[in-house]
């Protein structure tokens, strides 16, 4: 037997120190693993989360259905277009109209043109935002180039279109909307 | 609190030290106060070799234009730094305490788990040899800055994201290890009749670091290892691309770092609190209270986080929650400083360096909690973000908080360590000099914020030429004089004079009733604690 074990029996009251260590190392242990799992956990957690809350403003990945009854003529807001190429991405993306107002309630066409101005072919994925967040889940989109990716050929070029209602629900306080399209390259990441 | 004075010496002349000769003996120790000395040594050379780069970024700033370093290099050193600083230097220097003095102060021979203890140590130096050797690679060392956000760290990295990676899991593997084997100690080795609300403080301040450790370390590894799946394993967590969230990085990241700042602060309210009373010559002013903040301090810093991310577009209502909660911190924060100031009210004080330190802690931190407060501030924060504001605001309570403490009780616990006193007057140099030019460093970087000059860049608006000249000298003249206390420490181990066993006559604990040096081997039989 080391010094350092007779050491620590000698210390301990009921002569079993081995077994009492071990005992806390694996509660310890437990909230370890625990942690790193709940790090994990904190990404499904976020989505739901911010799905409930609208918090970071992500608009619905998937088309809504029109059933409005009444458009709610007293109010405008203003709905703002923004477009960004991710770094990498050498296509011209930018929307037609870069603004346009609608009262809640109303529906509105507005297109985005893209043109692939490389020599290779590119499959491009626009992820939207809408600014101020809590308007993302008042912004309803029944048409949208973002729910598919695109596919360009070299130089082809296209028009995109968006067809959307804001909800009548949306807060007073909120007069315009901002939606902002950033373009990224998945040509790699898509197995078509 | 008195204890029986235990015969050391004897009982080591019977078992022998069990020391091995030259490298081995510190490879293969399993020695409470070998490893604590390994830990301490490893994060004053971290010290100094992250303090080298913050003199070669002070000396880019000394004026506007770029001169000596280009951009990029400029943030890699930033990076650099601030990883070292806070995993290598602060953190370690800490455990270094822990693993000295928190088996003498609880009357125990060791660690729980020796064995733990030297893996925890000896895989550090690795962490630190990948990081590092980054500098000498073809892409250049991590560039995204200490707090890696996404995409900066996935998308847009220069290569050094897997040795960062895998550093940075090195380090918390041995964070946590350090932390599991102080829990373990203090709650089964602790001298008969040493009840909780018994311990020294030190060792309370540490048990409760050791908890923050022991949760927030594995998400950190967590979030790397999201990391490096994002960047190599075509992953999506924080890429947009494929339905992640960038944001959603800030958010896991700051959770693990709002507690991880409590880490690197909770131990230095340790150690003042132990040096205070020592040189008032009377008891600390409310010992339990210091330990009820203690512990809210820890608890609070988990629902505190995104006030780091106030200008991400959170919804109002998740702004004014942050900002409570984060003042909400201040409540026992003022606890302990009223605490250690009316430890100080009529107290027959004196000021060796330990105590200069101390007071210097007191009221330099509490400046930099102020500046915290007002970053908390929802509205306010919107202009001091990322600006020179919030990087005077963590070196004060980084440098003339964590490391002033942490040279307090370098000095106060010195003579026990080497058995000799260290030279008053050389360390009161070290204490004057490094208090001038810590303030000529740091205080004129809170007007640069003001002003809008932001952080982690490599060249600025001809307006903060003046300052940055100032603040650059200041930066200089505390590294130099961080050499002083290299000089105080070499003497100190080779000679002076003999210190006897408890040489601070206001000095309480257990670890002051063994002789200086303490001996290999101390507390082989339990002291008997009394009322």
């Amino acid at each position: 037997m080391n010094k350092g074990d007779e050491l620590q029996n000698s210390n301990n009251k009921d002569g079993s120190a081995t077994n009492q260590n071990s005992k806390v190392v694996k509660k310890l242990m437990l909230i370890v693993f625990g942690m790193f799992g709940f790090g994990f956990a904190l990404v499904p957690l976020y989505d739901v989360f911010c799905d409930i809350t609208g918090l970071n403003g992500k608009t619905s990945t998937t088309a809504a259905v029109y059933n409005v009854e009444k458009i709610d003529t007293q109010r405008v807001v203003t709905v703002q277009f923004i477009s960004r190429s991710a770094q990498g991405i050498p296509w011209k993306f930018e929307p037609m109209v870069r603004e346009i107002k609608v009262h809640p309630g109303e529906m509105k066409l507005v297109k985005f043109y893209a043109k692939n101005e490389s020599t290779r072919d590119i499959i491009g994925q626009a992820v939207p935002s809408v600014s101020p967040g809590l308007a993302a889940a008042y912004f309803q989109k029944i048409e949208c180039f973002c729910f598919t990716q695109q596919p360009l050929k070299a130089n082809e070029e296209v028009e995109m279109a968006l067809q959307f209602y804001v909800d009548p629900e949306l807060s007073e306080d909120i007069t315009t909307i901002t939606l902002s399209y950033t373009l990224y390259d998945v040509t790699g990441k898509v197995e078509s | 609190m008195t204890t029986d004075v235990i015969e050391q010496e004897s009982h080591d002349e019977h078992h022998g030290d069990h020391k091995m000769k030259g490298m081995k003996r510190w490879l293969y120790t399993t020695n409470h106060k070998d490893i604590g000395t390994l830990y301490l040594w490893f994060a004053f050379i971290m010290l100094l070799t992250g303090g080298a780069l913050a003199m070669v970024i002070r000396a880019e700033l000394f004026q506007p234009g770029l001169q000596i370093v280009d951009p990029d290099f400029f943030n890699q050193l930033t990076t650099v730094h601030g990883l070292i600083m806070v995993f290598g230097a602060i953190m370690p220097a800490f455990t270094g305490f822990a693993n000295w003095m928190i088996p003498m102060m609880v009357g125990a021979p060791d660690m729980a788990l020796p064995r733990m203890n030297n893996w925890s140590f000896w895989i550090l130096p690795f962490a630190f040899a990948i990081l590092l050797s980054s500098f000498f690679m073809e892409s250049g060392a991590p560039n995204f800055g200490w707090t890696f956000y996404a995409p900066l760290s996935t998308t847009y990295s220069n290569g050094s994201t897997a040795f960062f990676v895998f550093a940075v899991h090195i380090m918390g593997i041995s964070s946590i290890m350090g932390a599991i084997n102080i829990v373990v100690t203090i709650m089964n080795m602790r001298a008969p009749g040493m009840t909780y609300m018994k311990m020294p403080l030190f060792v309370w301040t540490f048990f409760i670091t050791a908890y923050l450790l022991i949760a927030v370390m594995p998400v950190l590894a967590g979030v790397v290892t999201m990391l490096l799946t994002d960047t190599y394993f075509g992953t999506s967590f924080f890429d947009a691309a494929g339905g992640g969230d960038p944001v959603l990085f800030q958010h896991i990241f700051w959770f693990f770092g709002h507690p991880e700042v409590y880490i690197m602060i909770l131990p230095a309210f340790g150690i003042v609190s132990t040096i205070i009373p020592a040189f008032a010559r009377k008891q600390l002013f409310g010992y339990s209270s210091m330990v009820y903040a203690t512990a809210s301090i820890a608890i609070l810093s988990f629902i505190v986080w995104a006030h780091h991310m106030f200008t991400t577009g959170m919804p109002l209502f998740g702004e004014l929650f942050f900002m409570y909660c984060t003042m909400l911190i201040a409540v026992p924060t003022g606890v302990k400083v009223f605490n250690w100031v009316a430890t100080m009210w009529r107290g027959s004080m004196s000021f060796e360096t330990p105590m200069l330190f101390s007071i210097a802690f007191v009221i330099l931190f509490t400046i930099g909690g102020f500046s915290g407060l007002m970053l908390a501030l929802t509205p306010v924060d919107f202009q001091y973000h990322d600006t020179y504001f919030v990087v005077a605001h963590f070196h004060y309570v980084l440098v003339t908080g964590s490391l002033f403490s942490i040279y307090a009780g370098a000095y106060f616990w010195l003579p026990k360590w080497t058995g000799h006193m260290y030279n008053e007057s050389l360390a009161k140099w070290h204490f004057w000099c490094s208090l001038i030019s810590v303030n000529l460093l740091f205080f004129p970087m809170h007007f640069l914020g003001l002003a809008g000059m932001p952080r982690r860049i490599p060249d600025y608006a001809l307006q903060f030429a003046d300052f940055n000249k100032w603040v650059s000298i200041g930066g200089f003249a505390f590294g130099l004089s961080q050499l002083i206390f290299l000089a105080v420490v070499i003497k100190c181990i080779r000679g002076g004079e003999k210190a006897s066993a408890k040489p601070w006559d206001g000095a309480e604990g257990l670890e002051w009733t063994v002789p200086s040096p303490a001996p290999y081997h101390t507390f082989s039989t339990p002291p008997k604690i009394e009322d």
